[in-house]
């Protein structure tokens, strides 16, 4: 709704500045390439000419398209698996005092760890294969789930609840009717940044004993010395992980109204 | 000076001897309203007058079956109070709208519960239709809250109500938030609906002129714990002026009830404002 309001000069002045950052980056790409040539041969590999050159061959080739699909698979199972765990743990801390006191320290401890130190034991215990992928993936993601969602059960006003009460709603829809739409916005705030978070994980947890995936194929690559194809999957990882976070925002501007939050 | 009111016509609400007192952990309980009690009749619009912690909120949700009193009961057409009842609309101070909900979807929101009563989808679309249109705002059924004005949002919240077509309406300080013109044409609008729908109506209000301007009756409540000190009837026909003689009469009666009601102990500021 407000994304439209913005006026078009504007909005195509933004995406102009936006694709001069892109080309900025790019320049400096080459100079590196250039600089670092001198010293090391094999650096022609890595630039953006032989790296786009690469990407179209890899894409043309059809080889990304089943690493790219095994990856995204990754990021909505493992997302689908934090929210059906984080939103009804956020909704019971968020309205709990007494269970939010009892928590905090655990969670604020447990979020701090990075992920990748339960590798050796998500291994020791699921084996090898996608299940310590999903498992490491969904306790990354699990927390910004569960911040966002006790959040926005904390904002809710609590003369909606009064008025769902004075409509003699059932406690199923005071749930459904108040509190899921009450809290979708805080709960889609969560799905974003947990997106992001997954997306860089997920590419050092595909270098875990798995033969397929986006970080599977950079292993690949750097056993195969293929530098430009390295340096494609880059790219290609880079790009996808900008549109996950663009869908991201377009599904909170979708469903959350202007103001709601 | 207080007429005692007769009862011609069987009561829709009755409410007697209610007494009510709140808890709170380790210090004594605060008595906030003892012994009260109230008949409304059918189409009647009842005016609860108090300052400010007298009790009238906590009364206004006993009324509407939030709150169990700690003694006496509320009847609605002699049936026992047990919880919200789907023929009495309440209406907060704040319109309390989602802002999720367009203004449509606002003031439909609640009619398809299951303790309602049920509705097929014609008549829920035309239930809401007509409600809109009774607070005139049929061109703005796609907006959402957060793009209406406080007086539009008040309208909204008062459509709500109206889409269940209630028999009673409880009204808790409904336009005490809008500003000096917008109340003033709120109440105009709320004393046609329920004249036109022959709604009673339990209106609680600080503002003696909303008061004097909208009631067949005014209940004066005050005192510490708060009850009755104070029963006027109004007859004048609507449309109102709060500076017509007849009513100027009736409020200075009423500021000397509270000046007496203020000697014996309880300060009403907000009444002595108002007056002033």
């Amino acid at each position: 709704m407000n994304a439209t309001s913005i006026p078009l000069h504007r909005s195509s002045a933004r995406i102009g500045l936006s694709l001069f950052g892109l080309f900025v980056l790019l320049v400096l790409w080459s100079l590196g390439i250039h600089v670092l040539g001198k010293s090391m041969p094999l650096a022609g590999a890595l630039s953006p000419g032989d790296t786009f050159h690469s990407l179209y061959d890899l894409l043309a080739r059809n080889e990304l398209t089943r690493h790219t699909l095994t990856s995204l698979k990754r990021v909505m199972v493992s997302l689908l698996a934090a929210l059906a765990l984080g939103v009804p743990i956020g909704v019971a801390v968020g309205s709990s005092r007494a269970l939010d006191s009892g928590t905090s320290g655990a969670f604020q401890f447990l979020r701090m760890i990075s992920p990748l130190s339960w590798m050796p034991i998500a291994v020791m215990i699921f084996g090898i294969g996608d299940s310590p992928i999903y498992f490491l993936l969904t306790i990354t993601a699990v927390w910004p789930i569960i911040l966002n969602t006790s959040a926005g059960v904390r904002q809710l006003n609590p003369r909606w609840l009064l008025l769902a009460r004075s409509l003699s709603a059932t406690r199923g829809e005071i749930l459904w009717r108040i509190v899921v739409p009450g809290i979708l916005g805080h709960v889609l705030t969560g799905v974003r940044v947990a997106i992001g978070m997954i997306w860089i994980l997920l590419i050092p947890c595909e270098m875990l004993g798995v033969s397929s995936g986006l970080g599977y194929f950079i292993l690949d690559t750097r056993d195969r010395l293929a530098y430009s194809e390295l340096m494609a999957a880059i790219v290609l990882i880079g790009a996808l992980g900008f549109l996950l976070d663009a869908l991201a925002q377009r599904l909170h501007r979708h469903w959350v109204p202007a103001g709601t939050d | 000076m207080s007429k005692p009111t007769t009862m011609l016509h069987p009561a829709v609400l009755e409410a007697s001897h209610i007494a009510l007192s709140y808890g709170h952990a380790g210090r004594a309980t605060n008595v906030v309203l003892r012994d009260f009690s109230l008949q409304l009749k059918a189409g009647e619009v009842v005016a609860v007058l108090g300052p400010s912690g007298v009790g009238k909120s906590s009364l206004l949700r006993v009324l509407a079956g939030l709150q169990t009193p700690d003694n006496g009961g509320v009847r609605v057409h002699g049936e026992s109070l047990r919880g919200p009842h789907p023929r009495v609309g309440l209406v907060f101070q704040d319109p309390c709208l989602l802002p999720w909900l367009t203004l449509e979807q606002n003031v439909g929101f609640g009619l398809d519960f299951r303790h309602q009563p049920v509705l097929d989808a014609k008549t829920r679309r035309e239930r809401v239709r007509d409600a809109i249109t009774e607070v005139d705002l049929q061109h703005a059924l796609g907006h959402y809250p957060s793009e209406l004005s406080g007086g539009m949002a008040q309208r909204v919240a008062l459509a709500r109500c109206l889409a269940r077509q209630p028999e009673i309406l409880l009204l808790d300080e409904p336009f005490s938030a809008l500003d000096e013109i917008t109340r003033g044409d709120m109440q105009t609008l709320l004393q046609q609906i329920t004249a036109r729908h022959k709604t009673a109506a339990v209106l609680v209000t600080h503002d003696i002129d909303e008061a004097l301007v909208l009631a067949d009756r005014i209940v004066l409540l005050g005192g510490q714990p708060g009850g009755l000190i104070g029963e006027w009837r109004i007859e004048q026909p609507h449309p109102r002026d709060a500076v017509a003689a007849e009513l100027t009469r009736v409020r200075v009666e009423i500021v000397q009830a509270l000046r007496e009601a203020r000697r014996a102990g309880s300060p009403p500021a907000e009444l002595q404002r108002a007056v002033a």
